[in-house]
């Protein structure tokens, strides 16, 4: 009722709103909506950053064609996929961790900040910490590897790691969960699981269900929408991730083993100057997000209960 | 009879707990030592000598504890590198990002959750639109708009970009419109102006959503890698993760000193993070229930 109010004295009203929005609008339209526009119109254009705007010229869809034949591409793609093999298995590591978690735990704040710290620490430094322990020679992991060897009397010897083709992706994934199980998503984990009400586990027991039931018929089903939520999420930031642990660690290689496709868009556009092909990629990149975000949408509207 | 069944499924259940819960604990500090032992090995490098890390290790403690303390290698690395300089440049560009950010984004989160303009909410339609792009689409233009204007390598080329978010535009709209409106009649009634209402009424309820995007954005911008790397080419303008990757190309083989970089570029973000655990905690659920 006393929304009427408002509606009053509405040009003045418009003119404050306008004075509110300025900053921020300002900001948004120079920085962000007029450069998708811009950068929308680049992806058809062939154009180098050290030319003048003259020497830009409209390719059509040749961009996009030369990308489809890029081989090096398709290589970066599939890195990118495999990295995000670390999707699932940190999600199953942070529920599992959520639900030790979601007991009468003494120490629960230490054991939360413990868990958390490496999330909080990610940046170049952990990047550096990190090539440190993968140190084939005097890596903390093959230290470790050695030394269970000598156990059971069996040589072994510890990867290259970062150098070898085959061992950088895991290794980066391996880095990757380290950095992410006990952050974010397992923060989400255990306000989901805090968020059941106990009358339904009442309800199972009397029903005679055993742990593993209750899990499945109470538990998995009311944390769906979150599961939903951090697989959705997960996947728009996985295809985009990637280069900052690249760039550190191991710049890519070797031999290309861990450039994803934000890699070579970084290289197209500010390495090789090739703006209007690393638009291009970049729009390809999104085209790829939105096709997987909308069929997750299709079949998260079936599995997820609410 | 039936007593006794009773009576054993209660004595069943209670070491069940007793396992459950010896198991858990043991869960948990196994996997707390995980999460915490590549600090540990970070901060003892840092205090060895540069021979010990390369000598051969018998035992699988060995590097775990420095033969004697050397914190020589904190003092070198400042010599190496300005390093004093790195800091004060990140904090520059996180101060002036993350009070641009609160103060654009929390003026737009007002004008779109409580005022009625034209075309409202077909230009909050396009904000959230901008939310699900891939933040790269924007660089190539944002880069090159700035190169013409020939601010490449400025702080005002990191910090420009960096205060206009649609994100923190959309978590605070929210957070407003879940704000009671009485407060704000009463005070209209009482001829308060809409800046005044703003900033005596709205901010001071909404200091968990204010607290929250202030940390995110610090830690965001802290942290950011990418952005600085492209724009930012001479070396007293670097901030904090440029320097200790510059630094790291410089002495790829010294261990010690970056082990002893990487000790001081974490170690404010872990007195933030401290004080600040809260937020973080209450701005994830936030931030995951209205997504």
């Amino acid at each position: 009722m006393f929304n009427t109010i408002t509606l009053k004295n509405s040009t003045k009203e418009g003119l404050a709103a306008f004075l509110f929005l300025m900053p921020n609008f300002l900001g948004f339209l120079f920085f962000t909506s007029l450069p998708v526009f811009a950068s929308f119109l680049l992806a058809f254009f062939d154009w180098h950053l050290l030319d003048p705007w003259s020497k830009a010229t409209f390719v059509g869809l040749d961009n996009f064609i030369v990308l489809l034949k890029d081989t090096f591409f398709w290589k970066y793609c599939w890195n990118t996929v495999f990295l995000m093999l670390g999707i699932p298995l940190g999600i199953f590591g942070s529920l599992l961790l959520a639900i030790v978690m979601n007991q009468k735990i003494k120490a629960i704040v230490f054991f939360r900040t413990a868990y958390f710290l490496p999330t909080i620490c990610s940046g170049v430094a952990i990047y550096v910490l990190w090539m440190h322990i993968y140190n084939p020679d005097h890596g903390y992991f093959n230290l470790l590897i050695n030394k269970f060897g000598e156990l059971l009397h069996i040589p072994l010897r510890g990867p290259q790691w970062l150098t070898d083709e085959v061992w950088a992706k895991p290794a980066l994934v391996i880095m990757g969960l380290w950095q992410t199980i006990g952050g974010p998503n397992m923060i989400l984990y255990l306000a989901a699981l805090q968020g059941i009400p106990k009358e339904l586990y009442e309800a199972a027991s009397i029903d005679g269900a055993s742990a593993w039931q209750k899990f499945w018929a109470v538990t998995w089903p009311m944390i769906s929408p979150t599961t939903f939520f951090i697989v959705i999420m997960g996947i728009i930031g996985g295809f985009q991730s990637g280069f900052d642990a690249a760039y550190v660690m191991t710049g890519g290689g070797p031999n290309g083993s861990t450039t994803t496709i934000m890699f070579y868009i970084y290289n197209n556009a500010f390495v090789w100057f090739k703006m209007g092909y690393a638009a291009a990629i970049s729009w390809f990149l999104f085209l790829v997000i939105l096709i997987f975000t909308l069929f997750n949408w299709k079949v998260g509207g079936k599995v997820v209960h609410y | 009879m039936r007593e006794t069944t009773l009576a054993d499924i209660k004595r069943r259940r209670q070491v069940l707990d007793t396992v459950s819960f010896f198991l858990s604990y043991a869960f948990l500090i196994l996997g707390a030592m995980a999460m915490i032992a590549p600090f540990l090995w970070m901060l003892t490098t840092s205090l060895s000598e540069a021979r010990d890390v390369w000598r051969t290790k018998e035992f699988w403690w060995q590097g775990w504890v420095p033969t004697k303390f050397i914190y020589q290698n904190y003092i070198e690395a400042f010599q190496v590198v300005p390093f004093a300089k790195f800091y004060l440049n990140s904090i520059f560009v996180t101060l002036c990002i993350t009070a641009g950010t609160v103060f654009t984004s929390s003026l737009a989160g007002y004008a779109f959750a409580r005022l009625s303009f034209p075309g409202r909410d077909k230009i909050f339609m396009l904000y959230l639109a901008t939310l699900m792009l891939p933040g790269v689409i924007t660089m190539i233009p944002v880069f090159i708009l700035l190169s013409k204007l020939g601010w490449i390598d400025t702080y005002w080329a990191i910090i420009l970009p960096g205060i206009f978010t649609a994100y923190g535009t959309f978590l605070l709209r929210q957070f407003f419109m879940s704000l009671p409106r009485a407060l704000e009649d009463a005070a209209k009634i009482d001829g308060c102006s809409l800046f005044g209402i703003y900033f005596r009424i709205i901010l001071p309820l909404s200091k968990p959503a204010l607290a929250t995007l202030t940390t995110f954005t610090f830690m965001g911008s802290w942290m950011s890698f990418m952005w600085p790397l492209i724009v930012l080419s001479s070396e007293e303008k670097y901030t904090l993760p440029i320097g200790i990757q510059y630094f790291k190309s410089l002495h790829s083989t010294d261990w010690t000193l970056l082990m002893a970089g990487s000790v001081m570029a974490l170690f404010p973000i872990l007195v933030v993070f401290i004080f600040t655990q809260r937020y973080f905690v209450e701005g994830i659920k936030l931030s995951g229930i209205k997504g």
